[in-house]
């Protein structure tokens, strides 16, 4: 669902795009007004994301958890878990969407087969005020959607590096937390096993015009990541520019006490970040 | 030139347009004759304006930060050009009131609109912009997002004139300027409220203006680095200033005591932010009682005080 092809036709698809979103900024600007606008931005953005599938709500099934007023839209906290059973069946992926956004498809999540993932929790750049969604696919290819206000602006544009000689400097450092299930404010768990990953990068949007040269600062960013433990792969990401600085990513699965955890990432640049971690009995 | 594919649009947006062509609304407002700058004399020559402790508006001519000149035997150099080009002329205007040498200088304390969006009012005055060495850099990738994004607040009318003008002098480390029997040493910091924050010390009078590395009354703003603003609260103390005007509060403030308000802050603030980091807790949930115990004690708390536990749980979580 995420093959998107690239041949001369689809060249046009940009036209098409901007002239629909063009149609829908001012719609949705006069919605603002109201507390659930409509979703004209995704009614025709559906299309091009998802194809020709059926969407259906996601019930309880996948939820969303955004704040209403974003403080600092360049890092807008998003939250999803996932309740999966066996009706529902596992969830294979999931796609993030912020609706007014220049580039609407924030991320993919891939993952894996075993991998238990039960919550993800992120960070977003918002541009205006905009809808976020997640939509799932289950393992028989059912789509499920979910949805949330966000209130915020500037999010793309905004130069998000505070201090740009240290940003730079550790490009591509990682950290990986792994959060012990009896620390206080987090609900016991059996098996599932609490990780944050922090990746060191600026993740320019590319949206930034230089004053002077009246040149946009390049896009940079990382464009894919993949977290495994042992043979097994947890998960991948497909991202975007809607991802903010220093990408961040807390996620809770099956962890196996004894084997490490790996991640590699790659950036539009072309330049590859991977470290590993023991994943000890201990901190389980 | 790259062809946008349309994943390219999707995920990553080529389409640069796009973004620029946001809804303004066109708030009309009322020009009054510009007047001078009503300004205090703090000292023989000093001069400084107090701003008000509010957001950037059409209203207030985006007068909210504190600005000043120094005048020597020679020449007198402004410090900071206000929220609007309006706001510049007005500080040309008090200048004039008091002297008719010429201004060789504009000091530019950082980056922020509320201290620069004035710059284009002394561009034909033969005057020539001082700033950190790092505020080009920071002016190149932030100017474009600050004239777009404060058009709706300060209105059409008066971002009509506002350019962004970058400093051609530039400040590494520790330089003089000397205005005629008038040293001034201004002093390029490290990243603390932004990453190009300039101070700026008047040695016959003992006045120092710190830019925003001193905001009292007017909850700081985190634009640069929080361990890095609170690291150099014991240099910017040694400066042997007897009195500051300070980016935001009182004209003029006592120093070093200027600085015991906002050190109390970002001691509460990282703090607790060090606290939820090490337990756990999740930005979004850490942000909303940070600082908590702080917020009778500033004014526009509720407007920064979650921006900034935002950003330093960003920063902060990298420790
Ligand atoms: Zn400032």
């Amino acid at each position: 669902m995420t093959i998107i092809p690239t041949d001369r036709h689809n060249r046009m698809m940009p036209f098409v795009l901007l002239a629909l979103m063009a149609i829908a900024v001012p719609l949705s600007a006069n919605a603002q007004g109201t507390s659930v606008p409509e979703s004209t931005t995704w009614n025709s953005l559906k299309g091009d994301v998802f194809g020709q599938q059926a969407i259906a709500p996601a019930d309880g099934v996948v939820s969303i958890e955004a704040p209403k007023r974003a403080e600092d839209a360049a890092l807008v906290p998003i939250d999803l878990r996932f309740k999966t059973d066996a009706t529902s069946g596992q969830i294979k992926a999931v796609t993030l969407i912020v609706d007014e956004n220049p580039a609407p498809v924030a991320a993919v999540f891939k993952f894996g087969k075993d991998a238990g993932v039960t919550h993800l929790a992120t960070r977003l750049r918002v541009n205006a005020y905009s809808y976020v969604r997640a939509i799932a696919e289950t393992e028989d290819g059912k789509l499920l959607m979910t949805q949330t206000f966000v209130k915020a602006s500037g999010g793309c544009s905004a130069p998000a590096l505070k201090n740009q000689d240290e940003a730079m400097a550790s490009l591509g450092k990682m950290k990986l937390r792994v959060f012990p299930s009896n620390a206080p404010g987090i609900e016991p768990k059996t098996r599932a096993t609490e990780m944050q990953l922090m990746i060191r990068h600026p993740n320019n949007s590319g949206l930034q015009m230089d004053q002077l040269t009246r040149y946009y600062i390049p896009a940079h960013f990382i464009q894919g990541l993949t977290v495994s433990q042992g043979d097994r792969l947890i998960m991948s990401m497909e991202g975007g520019i809607s991802i903010s600085e220093d990408p961040n990513f807390r996620f809770e699965f099956d962890a196996r006490p004894g084997e490490d955890v790996r991640v590699e990432a790659a950036d539009t640049e072309g330049k590859k970040f991977q470290d590993e971690w023991p994943l000890q009995p201990s901190s389980l | 030139m790259i062809h946008p594919t349309r994943r390219s649009v999707l995920k990553t947006s080529a389409f640069l347009a796009y973004c620029c062509m946001g809804q303004f609304s066109a708030a009309r407002v009322l020009q009054s004759e510009s007047g001078p700058l009503p300004v205090t004399e703090i000292d023989d020559g000093v001069f400084a304006f107090s701003g008000a402790d509010e957001l950037m508006r059409a209203q207030n001519r985006g007068e909210i930060c504190n600005v000043g000149f120094i005048i020597g035997k020679e020449a007198v150099a402004a410090i900071d050009s206000g929220g609007s080009v309006a706001e510049g002329r007005a500080l040309i205007a008090a200048i004039r009131a008091v002297s008719d040498k010429p201004i060789r200088y504009l000091i530019n304390t950082h980056m922020h609109p509320d201290h620069i969006f004035g710059n284009a009012a002394f561009d034909d005055a033969g005057t020539t912009i001082v700033g950190h060495h790092n505020l080009p850099r920071a002016l190149a990738s932030r100017g474009d997002y600050y004239l777009q994004s404060f058009r709706a607040s300060m209105g059409a009318d008066l971002m009509a004139d506002i350019r962004i003008i970058p400093p051609t002098q530039l400040i590494a480390g520790e330089e003089t300027l000397d205005l005629g029997g008038r040293p001034l040493t201004l002093r390029a910091w490290k990243p603390a409220h932004t990453d190009n924050d300039l101070t700026v010390f008047d040695q016959k009078s003992n006045v120092l203006f710190t830019g925003d590395l001193c905001f009292i009354g007017h909850l700081p703003t985190m634009d640069g680095s929080i361990p890095g603003w609170m690291d150099q609260l014991e240099p910017l103390k040694a400066v042997n200033a007897r009195l500051a005007v300070p980016g935001h509060g009182p004209v003029p403030s006592k120093w070093p005591e200027a600085l015991d308000d906002e050190r109390r802050y970002f001691e509460a603030l990282a703090r607790d932010i060090r606290k939820s980091i090490a337990d756990g807790v999740p930005m979004a949930e850490a942000v909303k009682t940070a600082a908590e115990s702080e917020r009778l004690n500033w004014q526009l708390f509720e407007e920064y005080n979650e921006r900034n536990a935002t950003a330093a749980f960003a920063e902060l979580e990298w420790e």
